[in-house]
């Protein structure tokens, strides 16, 4: 135990002195005091026509330059954990650092353990505060303080983003496990977030209107189908699963409903106020996105556990 | 841990990657504070033998110990006396030497408090205190070597284990190493598994050697030993040159005393001898009225061993 402790903290000091790790935490705080920014001002502006969960629109409120928090964040997360685990062990093997270290008495995984579990702290720790710092400055420039399923919605919020980071953080050390070279494991982990970012929506789409093709006065029937059928495959994607998460937990209000085909008609009439939409409570919020946290947790698990796997079997060779 | 003076035993010990055999049946003891120098050119399975002994790697059948304690069964018992230097030692570049030591002592168990004091008294041995506050960046290859003996030595082993300990230093600095090597051998009574393509500088530090090909142990002993079987006794090796060979002389050179051998081939000689007979040589030819045109003398060479050796293959 005493020697994952060793290379935890370690890794903890290295992350923390590191370049890459100021960067990235100055990125993220501008991104995030900037959406702050958009979101304070939109939140003063419609202020008479909020109801509850003030506290909750600095993070899903955007403007028309700036998005919301939880849009810059779903770009954020997985940079964080690729950035943190594309060169956790080839690295150290390329250095020579690698045979030294596991030629002292310590069990291998104590090595991949420690280097995993410094990475999740970071993360969990740059999350944590770009969190605390909105909170701190949205209490004091709205006024309102966060009620106690604000916080907690908040502490899941946190939770997913973690899971998510790890997922990321999982498969780059998994590359960085299998490719000797670092350029090769951080692009190969890069492509995939591209691809399953940006990509696999417009193949969905794609997809969806080949099988189902929709016409101006389509069947909503064939609405149904098409969106049903995009929609399953963009869920191949942590992506989309992450976004689902985070937007049920954090929009109580109708935040379920943009997931799941909905009626023009449905549409007209809660614009209209004839149907009025209730917040979700936390444990239904919870319910809603638990399939999607189980799927990304799940996801995280098997990455890393086939890094682990593979890492524990490989043959560490000093040239 | 093992009741005699034995410190590593190897029996029928094999690796197979695939259907390739690297190490085969590889059988050796290494007796405590011995040097042993393990030879062989590029994949003859030297390395693939220390990450066996180490516990690194899985042997395919046979096994190997260290002070009684099997390496694939309890790898951490071994690694726990054993230090290791590979070929390409790295260091955390960014940190100093103290902070690189500090780190491996603390994979070593060493109590915090014990750490500071046990890296003075390292880098003391290696040279090295003053540069201890130093970034491992700024130091030479030399000097990092250096510092990988610090990083063994900070465990207190029993067994240490150079992968090519001189690769790529100049003279000054390989004589170093190899100075410190004997002292510890001499002051600590630590053994010493080396392995190295540097025959010559193998030659003056190690009690014995093994020379492998292909994964097989060819042979091993001291090399004087090795020297004698393999050039047919004598410790001496004499080369004549001389006008004229005749019968006669030969006769009287084989009565000289300690010559094991005389072999002619047309006016060139051979003499294998157990003592220097230079001069009894030059006297006797010189009674002969025989121009000598040249005379060598060669103690077993390493280098002359190994390359026999590989020749033969």
């Amino acid at each position: 135990m005493r020697s994952i402790l060793t290379v935890y903290r370690k890794e903890l000091s290295d992350h923390f002195s590191s370049n890459k790790f100021l960067i990235l935490l100055a990125l993220i705080y501008i991104a995030g005091l900037s959406s702050t920014y958009v979101a304070l001002t939109n939140i003063r502006e419609a202020a008479s026509s909020l109801s509850g969960n003030v506290f909750l629109y600095l993070f899903t409120t955007g403007g028309d330059i700036l998005p919301s928090f939880i849009t810059f964040i779903s770009f954020f997360v997985p940079i964080i954990g690729i950035i943190f685990g594309f060169d956790a062990i080839n690295s150290e093997k390329n250095s020579g650092n690698l045979s030294r270290i596991l030629s002292q008495p310590i069990y291998r995984d104590s090595v991949i353990n420690g280097k995993f579990l410094a990475g999740v702290t970071t993360l969990t720790i740059i999350i944590a505060s770009i969190v605390f710092i909105i909170s701190g400055v949205g209490l004091f420039s709205i006024g309102v303080p966060p009620t106690a399923e604000e916080i907690l919605r908040l502490f899941f919020f946190i939770i997913i983003c973690v899971f998510y980071g790890g997922f990321w953080m999982g498969l780059s050390i998994l590359f960085s496990v299998i490719m000797e070279k670092t350029a090769a494991s951080i692009l190969t982990a890069i492509a995939i977030w591209i691809f399953l970012m940006f990509f696999l929506p417009i193949i969905a789409n794609a997809i969806a209107n080949a099988m189902v093709p929709l016409a101006d006065n389509a069947a909503t029937a064939d609405q149904v189908r098409n969106y049903t059928i995009e929609h399953m495959i963009s869920r191949i994607s942590p992506a989309t699963l992450f976004t689902e998460a985070v937007v049920v937990l954090l929009l109580p209000v109708g935040g379920n409903l943009m997931f799941t085909p909905v009626l023009q008609s449905d549409v007209s009439m809660i614009e209209s106020g004839q149907m009025i939409l209730n917040p979700l409570s936390i444990g239904q919020s919870l319910i809603q996105v638990w399939p999607q946290l189980v799927v990304i947790t799940a996801l995280a698990i098997i990455c890393f556990a086939l890094s682990y796997i593979i890492f524990m079997r490989q043959e560490i060779r000093s040239t | 841990m093992s009741d005699n003076n034995n410190l590593i035993i190897s029996r029928n010990l094999s690796k197979k990657y695939d259907q390739h055999l690297v190490v085969d049946d590889f059988n050796i003891t290494i007796k405590k504070g011995e040097i042993f120098g393990l030879l062989g050119p590029n994949g003859a399975g030297k390395s693939t033998i220390i990450l066996m002994t180490l516990g690194l790697t899985e042997p395919t059948s046979g096994s190997i110990s260290v002070a009684g304690f099997n390496s694939t069964r309890e790898p951490l018992k071994v690694k726990r006396i054993t230090g290791y230097l590979p070929e390409k030692v790295g260091f955390y570049e960014d940190m100093s030497a103290k902070g690189n030591l500090a780190y491996t002592a603390e994979l070593n168990n060493i109590t915090y408090g014990e750490i500071p004091r046990k890296i003075d008294e390292v880098l003391e041995i290696v040279d090295l205190s003053k540069n201890k506050n130093q970034v491992v960046k700024t130091y030479s290859k030399g000097m990092k070597q250096r510092l990988g003996i610090a990083d063994v030595l900070i465990k207190e082993p029993e067994l240490i284990i150079f992968d090519e300990p001189t690769e790529g230093l100049d003279v000054k600095v390989a004589n170093q190493i190899l100075q410190t090597i004997l002292d510890l051998n001499k002051q600590k009574n630590i053994t010493f598994l080396l392995s190295s393509h540097q025959l010559n500088l193998m030659q003056r530090v190690c009690h014995r050697v093994g020379i492998l090909s292909k994964g097989k142990l060819i042979t091993e002993g001291t090399v004087e030993s090795l020297g004698r079987n393999m050039f047919g006794g004598g410790k001496y090796r004499l080369e004549l040159g001389l006008e004229k060979v005749t019968g006669e002389i030969v006769e009287k050179l084989k009565k000289l005393d300690k010559v094991v051998n005389v072999t002619r081939t047309d006016n060139q000689l051979q003499i294998v001898c157990d003592r220097d007979i230079r001069q009894d040589i030059s006297r006797l030819i010189a009674a002969e009225g025989i121009l000598m045109t040249r005379m060598d003398m060669k103690q077993d060479a390493l280098e002359e061993i190994y390359l026999k050796y590989f020749k033969e293959e």
